[in-house]
C-alpha cells in the first residue's frame, strides 16, 4: 500500500522528543520501549521482591521452616487487623485461635478468640538462626511480640510448620534452580546453537536433529526417568545440582533454536560480510560482531526459559522425584497437598502453587517485555 | 510429495532408534540389576538365597554378557516379538499391563488435543479480527493465567473446587463401585462426570498458548496483501478470513502438533497422578520409584515412539496444506 | 446513460484516519469523475492520499479510516445510481459490486495472489461467486482469462501456485481475477512499480489492449508521470490529500499549470532531453500529516509561494477552460490580473 506513512505515524509530538529519540543509545531506547509494557515492569517488580525476600529468607520468615508445633497442626492463616471489634485502633494484630476437638469425628476444630489479641511488631526477637549458615541472628522482618507466642500469616501444615516460612525457604531453591538451570542449559544452548548457525551445512543438520529429537521425547516421563535414577541417599544438596543440570540437559533446545534463528539473520548482513572482508577471523566475528547484536534477544529467551525450569523442578518433586523432604522447595511443599482429603480440611496448603503461578507470570510477562524491547525501532 | 514423504519416513528411523538407546540408558541406570533386586525382592520375602543362584539368574538373562548385546537382545525383543521384558513390581510381562493404559493416555491426549483446537482456533480467530475489543480483552487475560497454571494445579484446584462446591469426587476415571460393572447408561454418566477434568486440565495449559499463537498469526496474516485481494474480489468477511488468512496462519501450527504431543502425554502423566486416572502416569511413577525398570523404560520408549509418530504425521500434514512445503 | 454522464463521480470526498495521535486528513475535499471507457492516471508522492481516494470506492479501507464526507456515485451499466460511500463496508450491496462491476489490481503481485491456493482456484472465485457458474464452466472461464492475458501455458498455469510463477505472471493472474466479471471499472493501483523495466512495459501493453478490446474504464494509480502518459486519457495529480491539478493528458504534459506538477515533471528523466540538464528535485520534504501547513499545503515546497496569501489562504479550485482544473493561488491572482503564472 502506497500511504503507509499516513498509518502508521511516528508518536513523535515535539522537536525536542525527535532529537532524543535520534541521539538515543541502543540502551536507552530499550529501557524506552520496555517501560511502555506496564504489566513487564510490574513483573520484573514482584520478581525483585521475591528475590530480595529469598535472598535474605532467615530475615524475612518469622520462623525455622522445621520447627514444628504439636498443638498447631493444619492451623488455618491469621488475617492481620489494625481495628479491633469496637473499632478501636490497635496497630497491626491477629486474633487467637481457640483449639478444640469435634467430639464425634476426633477432627481439630479452630475458633477464633476475639479477646485474645495477638500484637504484630516489626524487627522482634525470634527463633535464632545462622544467615546463610555463617552469621548468627535472632531479629526476623516481623513477629509477635510475645516471643513464645507464634503468628502464622498463612496458616501451618500438617506437622504444625509455618507455611510462610517454609514457603519463603522452599522459595530459595525453587527460585535458585530456575536461574542455575538456565545458566545451565544458556552454555549449552548459546555453545551449540551459535555453532550450529555460525557454520550452517553438516554441522547444523547434526545439532538440528539432535534438537529434533530431545524435543520430540516427553519431558516429564524422561526427567521422571532420569530423576528416578538418582539414589535416595545421596545428600540433598548433591541432588539439587543433579536435577538442575538434569533439567538443563532437556531444556537447552528453546534457547539453542532461538540462538541459531538470530545468528542465521546476522550471518547475512552485510556488516558481518565487511569484517570477514577485512579479514577478521571466525572467532571475532561471533565474539566481536555477533554476539552484541544477539544479545537483547538472548536475554529475553533466557527470562522466558526460567519458569520452564521451576515448572519442571516443581512438577518433579511433586511427584516425589526430585527433590525429597528434609529439602523445602515449592514442589516439596505442594506434594504435602496432594490427597483432596488434605486440600479440603486446609485449602492454603495450595498457596505455594500460587506463589509458582505469581513467579512464572511474572518471568513470562518480564520475558515479553524484554523481547519487545529488544527491537528498539520496531513497532 | 511422494519423495519428501519418503525423505520424511527416513529420517524417523534414527529417531526410532537414538530414543530405544535412550529408553535403555534408563532402563540401565539404577545401580544393580535385574538379579540383584530379584534376590532382594527375593530375601525381602523371607528366603535365604544363594550367591550362585544371583550369578544363575544373571546368566540366565543374559545380564552378564556386554551391554550392546543386551541392549540387542531387548530391542530384537520388542521389535520381533512384541516382548517388553518381565515387570519385577507385577510379576507378569510388561506387556500386559501397558496396552490398556496406554491406550487411554493416547485417547485423553487425542481428545484434549481436539478439544483445544476446536475452543482455541475460533477464538484466536476472533480475538485477531476483532482486535481490542472486550472479548479480545478477556480472551488474552484467560491466555495469560492459563500460561502461568501447570497442569498439576489446574487439577488440584478443580478437584478441590469441584469438592467444595459441587459435592463431588471428580478424581479417578469412574466413581468406585463402577469399575467392576458392565458398560451401561449409568456407567457412562458416571465415567463423563469424571473424563471431563482431566480433559479441561490438559485443555487449559494447551488453550492458553494456542490462542496466542492463532492470535499473532493471524494479525500478521490478516496484514497482507492478499487478504485485500480477496476483499476486492467480493467476498464476505467470514469468507475471507476462514479461506485465506487462517488457512496460511494455520500452517506453523500445523507444524507443530508434533511438539503439542509431548507437552500433552507429558501433562497427562502428572495429571494422571494427581486426579488418579488409570492411564500411564501412575504405573510409571511407581515403576520409577520401586525401580521397575523394564516397565519404566517401556513406558517412556512406548511413548516417546507415539510422539514420533505425531510429529511425522503433523509434517504430512503441513505438506498437504502448505504447497510451499510440498514442492519445495 | 448517455457518453457524457460520468460511471464514477467523486465529489467532495474526505476520509480521515482518527488515530491516538491525532486525526490525519488523508483525503479532503477530492472531486474526480471517470467516464465510460476511459483510462485516468492519478500522479502523486507516496501519502498523497492517491491510493485512498482510489479505495473508497472499493470501500476497500484501513479498519481506522472513516469516510467523513462527500459522495462517491457509481453507475452500473445496467442503469441506475449507487452512492458507494453511503454503504456499509461489510454489508451485501457494496460486495455484489467488488469484483463484479469493479475490477482491482495490486502493486505487489509477489503478495497479493494467496500463497494456499491455486490460479485456477483464484481466478475462479469471483466468477463463481458472481457469476453463479459451474466448477466446469468456471474453469474453461478461467482458461480463457488466463489466454486474454496471454498467460504462458494457461492450462498447466491453472493447477500453479503463486510462488512458483514470475513477477509478470503472477501480475498477469491478478488481471485476469480483476477481469473475470467484465467489470466497467478496472483500478490498478501501482500495478508496474514492483516489476522490473521490462516486465513493466509488457504489462502496461497488455492494459492498454486489453482495454481497447474489452472497453472497461481504467483508473490507474502511479507515481511515474512517465507511465501515465503512456496510458492515460486524463490525469489527476495529488498533493497531501487534495487533487491540485487534473486535465487531458496530452494538455498537462504540454502546459502543466501547478508549480507542483511542474516541479514533478522536471524530476521526470526523459529521452531527448539536453543532456546537461540535471535532474530537479523537489527542494524540503512532505509535511507532517498531523501537522499540515496553513494556506496552501504546497507552499513550503513552493518556489513561487506568494508571502501573505499562499501561507495564510486555502488555495482555491480555479476552472480553466478544455475541462482542466488548477488549485492555486497564482490562478486566482491571474484572473483579477495579477502576475503571469504561464
Amino acid at each position: 500500500m502506497t500511504d503507509t506513512t499516513l498509518i502508521n505515524p511516528t508518536p513523535v509530538d515535539t522537536n525536542d522528543a525527535k532529537e532524543a529519540l535520534y541521539r538515543a543509545t541502543p540502551r536507552q531506547l530499550m529501557w524506552w520501549r520496555f517501560r511502555k509494557h506496564k504489566l513487564a515492569v510490574i513483573s520484573l517488580c514482584v520478581l525483585v521482591f521475591a528475590y530480595l525476600t529469598i535472598a535474605f529468607a532467615e530475615f524475612t520468615a518469622p520462623y525455622d521452616p522445621y520447627e514444628i508445633t504439636e498443638m498447631a497442626t493444619m492451623q488455618p492463616p491469621q488475617p492481620v487487623h489494625l481495628f479491633d471489634e469496637d473499632w478501636n485502633f490497635q496497630g497491626p494484630f491477629v486474633y487467637g485461635l481457640k483449639r478444640t476437638r469435634d467430639l464425634e469425628t476426633a477432627a481439630v476444630i479452630y475458633t477464633v478468640d476475639t479477646d485474645e489479641i495477638v500484637p504484630l511488631r516489626f524487627f522482634v526477637e525470634g527463633p535464632e538462626y545462622l544467615f546463610w549458615g555463617l552469621i548468627p541472628g535472632s531479629i526476623h522482618l516481623f513477629g509477635a511480640e510475645d516471643p513464645d507466642a507464634r503468628i502464622y500469616l498463612l496458616g501451618t501444615d500438617t506437622l504444625g510448620r509455618d507455611l510462610l516460612s517454609r514457603l519463603i525457604h522452599g522459595g530459595r531453591t525453587t527460585l535458585t534452580i530456575g536461574i542455575l538451570g538456565v545458566f545451565f542449559s544458556f552454555l549449552i544452548g548459546i555453545t551449540l546453537g551459535s555453532i550450529s548457525g555460525y557454520y550452517g551445512g553438516r554441522t547444523d543438520g547434526a545439532i538440528q536433529r539432535l534438537m529434533e529429537f530431545i524435543r520430540s521425547i516427553p519431558t516429564i516421563p524422561l526427567w521422571m526417568g532420569l530423576a528416578a535414577a538418582l539414589p535416595v541417599e545421596w545428600d540433598p544438596l548433591f541432588v539439587y545440582f543433579l536435577i538442575t543440570i538434569l533439567l538443563s540437559l532437556i531444556s537447552w533446545t528453546h534457547l539453542a533454536r532461538t540462538v541459531r534463528g538470530s545468528f542465521l539473520s546476522l550471518r547475512g548482513e552485510d556488516y558481518v560480510l565487511a569484517a570477514r572482508l577485512l579479514g577478521a577471523s571466525e572467532k571475532r566475528i561471533i565474539i566481536k560482531h555477533m554476539l552484541p547484536a544477539m544479545t537483547s534477544y538472548i536475554i529475553a529467551a533466557v527470562t522466558l526459559s526460567v519458569p520452564e525450569m521451576i515448572l519442571g523442578e516443581t512438577a518433579l518433586s511433586f511427584l516425589g522425584l526430585g527433590l525429597r523432604p528434609p529439602v523445602v522447595s515449592w514442589g516439596v511443599l505442594l506434594q504435602e497437598a496432594q490427597s483432596l482429603r488434605v486440600i479440603v480440611q486446609a485449602p492454603w496448603l495450595l498457596l505455594p502453587g500460587l506463589a509458582i503461578v505469581i513467579i512464572v507470570l511474572s518471568f513470562n510477562f518480564l520475558g515479553d517485555g524484554l523481547r519487545d524491547a529488544a527491537d528498539p525501532y520496531g513497532r | 510429495m511422494l519423495a519428501y514423504l519418503m525423505k520424511r519416513l527416513f529420517w524417523s528411523i534414527p529417531m526410532l532408534i537414538a530414543v530405544s538407546i535412550v529408553a535403555f540408558i534408563i532402563i540401565q541406570l539404577p545401580p544393580g540389576d535385574y538379579a540383584t533386586a530379584y534376590v532382594a525382592e527375593l530375601r525381602h520375602q523371607g528366603d535365604t538365597v544363594d550367591p550362585l543362584m544371583e550369578q544363575e539368574i544373571r546368566v540366565h538373562f543374559g545380564l552378564d554378557q556386554p551391554i550392546y548385546v543386551q541392549y540387542w537382545w531387548w530391542i530384537s525383543g520388542i521389535v520381533l516379538h512384541g516382548d517388553f521384558g518381565q515387570s519385577l513390581d507385577y510379576n507378569m510381562p510388561v506387556s500386559n499391563l501397558i496396552w490398556t493404559r496406554l491406550g487411554l493416555t493416547l485417547a485423553i491426549s487425542i481428545s484434549s488435543l481436539l478439544l483445544t483446537w476446536l475452543i482455541a482456533i475460533p477464538i484466536g480467530v476472533y480475538s485477531a479480527t476483532r482486535q481490542y475489543s472486550v472479548l479480545d480483552y478477556v480472551f488474552t487475560v484467560f491466555g495469560f493465567i492459563g500460561r502461568g497454571f501447570p497442569e498439576f494445579l489446574t487439577a488440584l484446584v478443580l478437584m478441590w473446587l469441584a469438592y467444595s462446591w459441587l459435592n463431588m469426587d471428580v478424581g479417578g476415571l469412574m466413581s468406585p463401585g463402577m469399575e467392576q460393572q458392565p458398560w451401561s447408561f449409568a456407567k457412562a454418566i458416571d465415567v463423563a462426570s469424571h473424563i471431563w477434568v482431566p480433559l479441561v486440565v490438559l485443555a487449559t495449559a494447551g488453550t492458553a498458548g494456542l490462542i496466542r499463537v492463532v492470535r499473532a498469526n493471524m494479525l500478521d496474516e490478516l496484514n497482507k496483501p492478499y487478504v485485500e485481494t480477496a476483499y476486492a474480489q467480493g467476498l464476505s468477511e467470514r469468507r475471507v478470513v476462514w479461506g485465506y488468512p487462517v488457512r496460511v496462519a494455520l500452517n506453523p501450527f500445523i507444524s507443530t502438533i508434533g511438539w503439542a504431543l509431548p507437552s500433552l502425554i507429558s501433562g497427562d502423566v502428572i495429571t494422571a497422578v494427581v486426579l488418579n486416572l488409570p492411564t500411564t502416569g501412575p504405573l510409571l511413577l511407581r515403576a520409577l520409584k520401586n525401580q521397575d525398570m523394564y516397565l519404566a523404560g517401556s513406558f517412556i520408549l512406548i511413548l516417546s515412539v507415539f510422539t514420533i509418530i505425531g510429529t511425522l504425521i503433523s509434517d504430512i500434514l503441513l505438506a498437504l496444506s502448505d504447497p510451499r512445503v510440498r514442492r519445495g | 446513460m448517455t457518453e457524457d454522464t460520468p460511471l464514477v463521480e467523486i465529489t467532495d470526498l474526505g476520509v480521515e484516519f482518527r488515530l491516538r495521535e491525532g486525526v490525519v486528513r488523508a483525503v479532503d475535499g477530492v472531486s474526480l469523475h471517470v467516464r465510460k471507457g476511459e483510462v485516468l492516471g492519478i500522479v502523486g508522492e507516496s501519502g498523497s492520499g492517491k491510493s485512498i481516494s482510489v479505495r473508497s470506492i472499493m470501500q476497500l479501507l484501513p479498519k481506522t479510516a472513516v469516510l467523513s464526507r462527500g459522495s462517491v456515485l457509481f453507475r452500473p451499466p445496467g442503469g441506475g445510481e449507487i452512492d458507494i460511500a453511503k454503504l456499509d463496508r461489510k454489508g451485501r450491496d457494496i460486495r455484489s459490486l467488488r469484483g463484479r462491476h469493479i475490477g482491482m489490481i495490486f502493486q505487489e503481485p509477489m503478495t497479493a495472489l494467496s500463497p494456499v491456493h491455486t490460479i485456477g482456484h483464484q481466478v475462479m472465485t469471483p466468477i463463481r461467486l458472481h457469476l453463479g457458474l459451474a466448477k466446469k464452466a468456471a474453469r474453461d472461464r478461467a482458461r480463457e482469462l488466463l489466454q486474454l492475458v496471454q498467460m504462458p501455458r494457461p492450462d498447466q498455469m491453472l493447477d500453479a501456485y503463486p510462488h512458483e510463477l514470475s513477477g509478470g505472471m503472477r501480475q498477469r493472474a491478478m488481471i485476469a481475477i480483476a477481469l473475470a466479471c467484465n467489470p466497467s471499472l478496472l483500478i490498478a493501483d501501482e500495478p508496474t512499480t514492483a516489476l522490473d523495466v521490462t516486465t513493466e512495459a509488457q504489462i502496461l501493453d497488455l492494459l492498454k489492449s486489453l482495454q481497447e478490446r474489452l472497453g472497461m474504464a481504467i483508473i490507474f494509480i502511479t507515481h511515474n508521470f512517465g507511465v501515465v502518459a503512456d496510458i492515460a486519457d486524463r490525469i489527476a495529480v495529488m498533493y497531501m490529500g487534495r487533487v491540485v491539478e487534473s486535465g487531458p493528458v496530452d494538455d498537462i504534459f504540454e502546459s502543466p499549470q501547478h508549480p507542483y506538477t511542474r516541479a514533478l515533471m522536471a524530476s521526470v528523466p526523459r529521452l531527448g532531453a539536453e543532456r546537461r540538464r540535471r535532474l530537479t528535485t523537489i527542494p524540503g520534504m512532505v509535511p507532517d500529516p498531523f501537522e499540515l501547513p496553513r494556506g496552501c499545503s504546497f507552499h513550503t515546497r513552493c518556489s513561487e509561494m506568494v508571502e501573505g496569501v499562499c501561507d495564510r489562504l486555502d488555495a482555491p479550485l480555479i476552472d480553466l477552460s478544455g475541462g482542466r482544473n488548477v488549485r492555486c493561488h497564482l490562478h486566482s491572482q491571474n484572473q483579477t490580473g495579477g502576475p503571469n503564472a504561464g
